[in-house]
């Protein structure tokens, strides 16, 4: 066995000359932070693909009828855009990312508690990922279901579905095995003396995320080997001609894919969380009452999934039950934004870069989270259904939920992770533009779903054009701001003035390794004694 | 993994393993679990044609795969008993005692799928479509689901034990270091569980 | 970390668990001939359940483990039946 003595302490994770040259060094490495690179690369590239075809979904509803493709080609980009920007981006977004590389620092631990399996996680997340491209690339015809998948359309089209499934279902097995990474992790490798409630909030956040991911996932797997089953061998499970019950399909389908939500949202919260109080310089507001509302929201996020089915003719009893516990899903994520706002309260603020895109957050998550109530409540939830109010509500929460806290927290812990600041003024730019674009994208589709536009469509009445126009608008402007950031932080990461152990003066442990951290992170674990708090200013 | 050395906890976390392990287990768990809600759905859908269908299935190959697989489950448990004791020979022999056992059960679910297919019924089959009412498709759908996802365990626990067994013949895996052992037999276990459950939802309808 | 103090339980304890194993099953098999209308299913559910819970105590030795681990083995039974609870509230209203 090596010991740890040979590994130097003062040569960072970036520098580090391993056993393997070039890009080997980086896919052969069970370094929780290189782990976490080659995830953020895979994902940045997938998500620029995803961008694209959002992109190009905005410019053909940008006027009436065909603009650039026609319907079957519309369906098949809805799809792609789905899958990729569900299940390789916002799902493993900010755990694979921001968990793999803070979570052990955080907790004083030299590296996650299983690193080959780390590894072999993104190799799983790699070979989804190509199985889905391959679902594209190949066979007749390009998966136009929707990410859903709704059975009995799913075994009834002609298009290269099966890779696509597949794809879905081994990401989720990557999706597990991270968690159970995490959640051991959490449990065996604390600092000494760092005891549950003084463990930091992102990590607490991973944990409840971490037990979704290993609770609910392994139920949308079996769905997805059911429908692959239904399609190769027509066992007769979701088909209505052989007895079997489409909408069974969904409960099983929504049964995962809330709790996936959820998985999606509370690391996002948990960025927030670590953000909010370094830039009030000040204790989180309610630090307990946020870990409760962490384990309620994972909890009670479980049974909510009915929601998503208010017009596929369930009964009314369970219309009534998932409606109610709808509504009781929304008090914990209340919970949190009146402890991030009391954290403000009085607090030194520091209006950086990371403090913008936080605030930005909470802002587009209570528009996101308002307009959920509205899709909660019965009455208003049939007359809305599958339109573009949806569509709307959905990109604030996924969307601006996940991908503002993403870029606070790529903007927070940047300088950690890279040992370099980028320029403040093109990020602030960017912010501004991605923040201006995102508003006029989807603030009129509310407006055209309660007009009554449908979603999902490659055409639309007349009378919606101009609020489409200004969605379309809105999506160039995105973009542009989205350019602006990435390569800005991509030219920083060489060029970038030297960034100093603690640029933002956090409290967290990660504050306390060298930027870029060494590759045993630590020289010493640290201990936490007594008085010691991952908050205190 | 040749790198070893570029992370850093050199120790053997028994409880992690362990623990990890557990957390599989309640993946599976789940992973079975949906096919048991899609179960006990269809079931409560179609109670009369279950129980035509359940007629079909052979009570005493399934009693005796049940005691198969109880008698395995024990074998392994005595292996990490015996490993602790040191005991190297008993521990190889038990194991090789569970592997036989599992290799005997899926020689008679091969034999029963056989018949199945032999009176022409497997998923999709004309004689099933055309000649059986929805509630009995759906429960031979179910049926080759779920006893074909179990099969698919049993393949995986075998192979599971016959490294563990190659690693305590090689002495890596020793009283000191028992938790490849120790891992394979939760994971038999987990079969031997899901069994308990699928025995009587498919061989004791009346 | 300490090492953890390990439990080494006795062959003929593993024997005893057999014994009562095979014994539910036959009973399971004996409850399911006697006519309890729908009543029976939930028999042969109970012995499942009994039976379950002896391979988890003993043979998956979560006896000898940390109670977390127990809590969370029960959790997640708990977590099923809840699923299956409100599942069946569509089914058996509809």
């Amino acid at each position: 066995m090596q010991t740890a003595a040979q590994i130097p302490h003062d040569v960072s994770y970036l520098d580090y000359k391993g056993k393997y040259k070039g890009i080997f060094a980086w896919i052969f490495s069970t370094d929780h932070k290189r782990i976490a690179l080659l995830y953020m690369f895979s994902m940045m590239t997938l998500f620029l693909v995803g961008v694209a075809l959002g992109l190009a979904m905005k410019l053909e509803l940008i006027a009436p009828g065909r603009t650039i493709m026609g319907p079957q080609s519309y369906n098949a980009v809805f799809t792609v855009h789905g899958v990729i920007m569900i299940f390789m981006i916002v799902i493993p977004g900010l755990p694979a990312v921001f968990g793999n590389f803070m979570l052990p620092i955080m907790i004083g631990a030299k590296d996650v508690a299983f690193p080959k399996l780390n590894l072999l996680s993104w190799y799983i997340y790699v070979l989804g990922a190509l199985l889905v491209i391959a679902s594209v690339l190949f066979g007749n015809g390009i998966p136009d279901t929707g990410w859903t998948f709704y059975a009995p359309y799913s075994f009834k089209t002609g298009t290269n579905l099966l890779p696509a499934i597949f794809g879905a279902f081994v990401l989720g097995f990557s999706s597990i095995l991270t968690g159970l990474n995490f959640i051991v992790t959490i449990h065996r490798m604390r600092a000494p003396g760092m005891t549950w409630f003084k463990m930091p909030l992102f990590p607490w956040s991973l944990y409840g995320t971490a037990w979704i991911q290993l609770l609910a996932t392994p139920v949308v797997g079996i769905t997805l080997v059911l429908v692959s089953l239904e399609r190769i061998f027509g066992i007769g499970v979701f088909d209505p001609t052989l007895g079997g019950d489409p909408v069974l399909y969904q409960h099983l389908f929504w049964i995962y894919s809330h709790p996936a939500v959820y998985v999606m949202i509370l690391p996002a919260m948990g960025a927030i969380s670590e953000i909010i109080p370094t830039f009030s310089q000040k204790h989180i507001f309610g630090y307990k009452a946020i870990i409760a509302s962490t384990l309620a929201i994972a909890f009670v996020g479980y049974f909510v999934w009915g929601h998503h089915m208010f017009t596929s003719g369930m009964s009314g009893t369970a219309q009534y039950t998932f409606s109610i516990l709808t509504f009781i899903v929304a008090i914990p994520s209340a919970i949190k934004v009146f402890n991030w706002i009391s954290t403000m309260h009085k607090g030194s603020i520091n209006p950086d870069i990371p403090f913008l895109w936080a605030v930005t957050f909470i802002f587009v998550f209570m528009i996101g989270g308002f307009s959920g109530l509205v899709l909660g409540a019965l009455a208003t939830n049939v007359y809305v259904h599958d339109t573009a109010f949806v569509v709307a509500h959905f990109h604030f929460i996924v969307f601006g939920g996940v991908g503002f806290a993403f870029f606070g927290a790529i903007h927070y812990w940047y300088p950690k992770m890279f040992g370099r600041m980028y320029d403040k003024a093109w990020a602030k730019m960017g912010w501004a533009f991605f923040t201006v674009g995102f508003l006029t994208l989807y603030s009129p589709m509310f407006y055209l779903g309660m007009m009554g536009m449908p979603r999902r469509y490659y055409d639309y009445l007349p009378e919606f054009h101009a609020a489409n126009i200004l969605s379309s608008l809105g999506s160039w402007v995105m973009a542009f701001g989205l350019v602006i950031v990435i390569i800005n932080l991509f030219r920083s990461a060489k060029n970038g003035p030297i960034a100093p152990m603690d640029p933002w003066h956090g409290k967290t442990l990660e504050w306390t390794v060298p930027s870029p951290p060494p590759v045993e992170n630590f020289d010493e674990i640290p201990v936490y004694g007594e008085k010691d708090g991952p908050y205190n200013y | 993994m040749e790198n070893a050395t570029q992370h850093s906890d050199p120790h053997y976390d028994q409880e992690a393993s362990k623990l990890g392990m557990w957390l599989f287990i309640f993946t599976e768990l789940l992973l079975f679990g949906g096919l048991f809600l899609v179960y006990s759905i269809y079931r409560f859908l179609n109670p009369e044609a279950f129980r035509l269908a359940g007629e079909e299935l052979n009570l005493t190959i399934g009693a005796i795969n049940t005691i198969i697989l109880l008698v395995s489950s024990m074998t392994i448990a005595m292996s990490t008993s015996s490993l602790q004791k040191k005991n190297k020979g008993l521990t190889i022999f038990l194991l090789e005692v569970t592997i036989m056992l599992a290799l005997i059960f899926l020689i008679n679910k091969y034999f029963e799928w056989g018949v199945k297919f032999d009176h022409g019924i497997w998923p999709g089959s004309q004689h099933l479509i055309n000649d059986m009412s929805k509630g009995e498709i759906l429960f031979f759908g179910l049926y080759f689901v779920m006893t074909g996802l179990h099969a698919l365990h049993i393949i995986v626990g075998m192979i599971i034990i016959i490294v563990a067994l190659n690693k305590v013949q090689k002495g890596i895996v020793n009283e000191n270091r028992p938790s490849l052992l120790e891992n394979a037999g939760l994971y038999w276990h987990l079969v031997d569980l899901i069994w308990i459950f699928l025995f009587p939802l498919f061989y004791l309808i009346h | 970390m300490e090492k953890e103090k390990h439990h080494i339980v006795p062959y003929k304890v593993y024997f005893y668990i057999l014994i009562a194993l095979i014994t539910l099953t036959f009973m399971s098999i004996g409850i399911t001939k006697i006519n309890l209308g729908g009543y029976s299913v939930l028999g042969a559910l109970v012995f499942s359940t009994i039976k379950s819970v002896l391979v988890l105590t003993w043979f998956m030795h979560l006896k000898f483990d940390q109670p977390f681990l127990r809590f969370m083995v029960g959790f997640v039974a708990l977590l099923f039946f809840a699923i299956i609870f409100i599942t069946f509230l569509d089914y058996y209203y509809r």
